[in-house]
C-alpha cells in the first residue's frame, strides 16, 4: 500500500509535521497483552462489582428488575445493529417501535407529543429550558434546588455561554417541597420557565398544580422533570406542565456506571414546532397502507442548520426500545402494581427512620443519621453486603447528617430491617 | 405577473405601501420554488425590526426559508389566516397570502427597493 501511494515508510506520512509538535518519548501505557490475559483481567474486575448486594442507592439511577424479554428483543440484529438512518422510512420496524414509544410516553406524561427520545434526563432538561426560551422569547430560567443536582450542572453547562440567567429557588425545610415564597421571588417578567422535579431529588412529591399556576400567572412555562419513571405508574400525569423532561433508566435500562440511558421530552401540541429531536409520525404509503415517517423534520439540523431547535441532541433508539418493551410488557396495570410495591417498601423502611421531610414521598426519602455519620452507617451496611444510601453533604452542605435512601421492588424485608438497625432504629 | 405597484427584494419579498405602513409578503416566484407551503412562522405584533433582518420563516414539505423584512419598523399586524390555511400563500401570494404589516420607521426605504421590472430581470438572471 505504501508503494502505491509513493512513500517508503509509515513515518513518511507524518514527515510534514514539525519536530517540536511531535511526541518523542514512549507512551506511558502497559505492553500489549494476550487475549487470554485481557479476558482474565476483566473477569477479575467484574468480580469486584457488588452484583449480589442489596441496594438502597437511588438518586437518579434506580435498582429495578430487568425482565429477560427486554434483552431478547433488543439483541435482535434488526434492532441492535441499526442506526436510525437518514432515509428513515426504509426502516419501518424501527419507526414503528419509536412511534409506539412516543405514544406510551404521551400516555404516561399526559402530554400531546413526545419525541423519539434524548440522550438522558440530564440533557433533556436544558433542551426543555431552551425550548421554553424560544417559545416565550424570554431568557430567564427559575429552577428548584430540589431538581437533581447533576441535572442542574448540565443546565449550567448549556446556558453558561448564552445570555441566560438561571435562578435557583429554595425548598421548604419542613416538607422538602418547593418553597413557594422563594419561587415567587425568583419569578420575574423575564422568566421563560420554572423547572421542578417530582418526585424531587429528596423523593418528595411536589404540588405541580400550584407551581404551574404561579408560573403561568407570570407568563412562564412549567417544565416538569422526573428521574424515577416508575412513579408515573401511580402519580397523576403532570398534565398542567407545558413541557415534560425525564429519564427512563428505571424502565429496564441497566445502571451501567451511569449510562447509556434514554431521556424523554414531551410537550403540549401547540409547542411542537419548538420541540427538539426526531419525531415519528403515522402516514399512508402509496398503496394506502399504514406507514410511519419522520415528520416535522424542518425543526432539525440537517435542514435548518444553525436555526434548528437543537444541534446537540439525538435519539437513543436501542435504549429507548428497552423502555418500550418494558412498558409494553408491564402495561398500565402492571406498572401501577410495580409502583405500589415501590411505595409500600419505601414506606415500610421510611416510617421506621427519622425522616428529614414530612412531604409525601414515593420510593426515596431523606433519613437523618443522628450521632453516626452517613459513612459510618454505609461502611457497616457494606459488611452485610448492602449498598446504603447517598450521603447528601456532597450536594447539600446543610443536610450534612442525612442520607438519601431508595427502596425499589428489589428490596427484601430482611435487608430493610438490617438498614433500620444500622441507623439504630 | 408581479404587480407594478409593489416593490421587491432579491430575497423574494414584496412590500406594498399603505399610508404609513408597509404590507409584506413573498413573491409568486418564491412560493412556486418552495412548493406546497405547510407552515408560516410570523413575529409577534409589537416586534421592532431592521430592514434585511429575519422576521420569520416559510416552510414547505421539504424546505424552510427565512423571511427578511424589506422595510424597517414595528410589526403592527400579522396575517392570522396563515396559521389555519398556509396554502393561501401558494394560491394568492400578492393578496390574501400577505404576511405582516409593518409601521414604517423610514418611509424612504420602499422607493429604494426593486421595481417589478427590475425584480423580473433579477429572477431571469438567477434562473439562467
Amino acid at each position: 500500500m505504501l508503494e502505491t501511494i509513493g512513500v517508503s515508510t509509515l513515518e513518511d506520512l507524518y514527515a510534514h509535521l514539525p519536530e517540536d509538535v511531535r511526541f518523542g518519548g514512549a507512551l506511558n501505557i502497559p505492553a500489549g497483552k494476550s487475549e487470554y490475559e485481557i479476558v482474565d483481567y476483566f473477569r477479575a474486575r467484574g468480580l469486584e462489582n457488588a452484583n449480589s448486594h442489596a441496594n438502597f442507592l437511588g438518586a437518579g439511577v434506580y435498582h429495578h428488575y430487568r425482565p429477560v424479554l427486554v434483552d431478547a428483543v433488543v439483541s435482535r440484529g434488526e434492532f441492535l445493529t441499526s442506526y436510525t438512518p437518514y432515509q428513515a422510512e426504509i426502516s419501518q420496524g424501527t419507526l414503528t417501535a419509536i412511534f409506539e414509544f412516543q405514544t406510551m410516553i404521551c400516555q404516561l406524561t399526559g402530554m400531546d407529543v413526545a419525541n423519539a427520545s434524548m440522550y438522558d434526563g440530564s440533557t433533556a432538561v436544558p433542551e426543555a429550558a431552551m425550548m421554553a426560551m424560544r417559545i416565550t422569547g424570554r431568557d430567564g430560567i427559575a429552577v428548584a434546588r430540589t431538581v437533581h443536582p447533576e441535572y442542574r450542572e448540565v443546565l449550567g453547562t448549556y446556558t453558561r455561554h448564552q445570555s441566560t440567567s438561571v435562578t435557583e429557588f429554595e425548598y421548604d425545610p419542613e416538607t422538602g417541597q418547593v418553597d413557594l415564597e422563594s419561587l415567587e421571588r425568583a419569578l420575574t417578567e423575564t422568566t421563560a420557565a420554572v423547572i421542578i422535579q417530582s418526585p424531587n431529588f429528596f423523593g418528595v412529591v411536589e404540588n405541580a398544580k400550584q407551581v404551574a399556576e404561579m408560573a403561568h400567572a407570570k407568563g412562564a412555562l412549567l417544565v416538569f422533570v422526573f428521574t424515577e419513571a416508575v412513579s408515573l405508574g401511580l402519580l397523576e400525569p403532570p398534565r398542567e406542565a407545558d413541557i415534560v423532561a425525564g429519564e427512563l433508566q428505571s424502565f429496564a435500562i441497566a445502571p451501567s456506571y451511569g449510562g447509556p440511558f434514554a431521556g424523554i421530552i414531551a410537550c403540549k401540541e401547540k409547542y411542537v414546532r419548538q420541540l427538539p429531536g426526531r419525531l415519528v409520525g403515522e402516514s399512508r404509503d402509496v398503496n394506502g397502507n399504514r406507514a410511519f415517517c419522520l415528520t416535522l423534520a424542518t425543526r432539525e439540523q440537517h435542514i435548518r442548520r444553525e436555526k434548528a431547535t437543537s444541534n446537540i441532541c439525538t435519539n437513543q433508539a436501542l435504549i429507548a426500545l428497552m423502555a418500550t418493551v418494558f412498558m409494553a410488557l408491564y402495561g398500565k396495570q402492571g406498572l401501577r402494581e410495580l409502583a405500589e410495591q415501590n411505595l409500600a417498601k419505601a414506606h415500610y423502611l421510611g416510617e421506621r427512620l427519622w425522616r428529614r421531610f414530612n412531604g409525601p414521598y414515593f420510593n426515596e426519602f431523606v433519613a437523618a443519621t443522628g450521632v453516626q455519620t452517613p459513612d459510618e452507617i454505609n461502611r457497616r451496611l457494606l459488611g452485610f453486603q448492602i449498598v446504603g444510601g447517598l450521603p447528601l453533604d456532597r450536594f447539600y452542605p446543610e443536610l450534612r447528617d442525612s442520607v438519601l435512601l431508595c427502596c425499589t421492588e428489589m428490596a427484601s424485608r430482611a435487608d430493610m430491617d438490617a438498614v433500620a438497625e444500622a441507623f439504630g432504629a | 405577473m408581479d404587480p407594478e405597484n409593489l416593490r421587491y427584494t432579491k430575497e423574494h419579498e414584496w412590500v406594498r405601501v399603505e399610508g404609513d405602513a408597509g404590507i409584506i409578503g413573498i413573491t409568486s416566484h418564491a412560493q412556486s420554488e418552495l412548493g406546497d407551503i405547510v407552515y408560516v412562522d410570523l413575529p409577534k405584533p409589537g416586534t421592532v425590526i431592521q430592514q434585511g433582518k429575519t422576521i420569520g420563516s416559510v416552510e414547505s414539505v421539504k424546505a424552510v426559508s427565512d423571511i427578511y423584512t424589506p422595510v424597517s419598523g414595528e410589526v403592527v399586524e400579522i396575517n392570522g389566516l396563515l396559521a389555519q390555511s398556509p396554502e393561501t400563500l401558494n394560491k394568492d401570494p400578492y393578496g390574501a397570502g400577505w404576511l405582516v404589516k409593518i409601521k414604517l420607521s423610514d418611509p424612504g426605504e420602499p422607493a429604494k427597493l426593486l421595481t417589478a421590472a427590475e425584480y423580473q430581470a433579477f429572477v431571469g438572471t438567477e434562473s439562467s
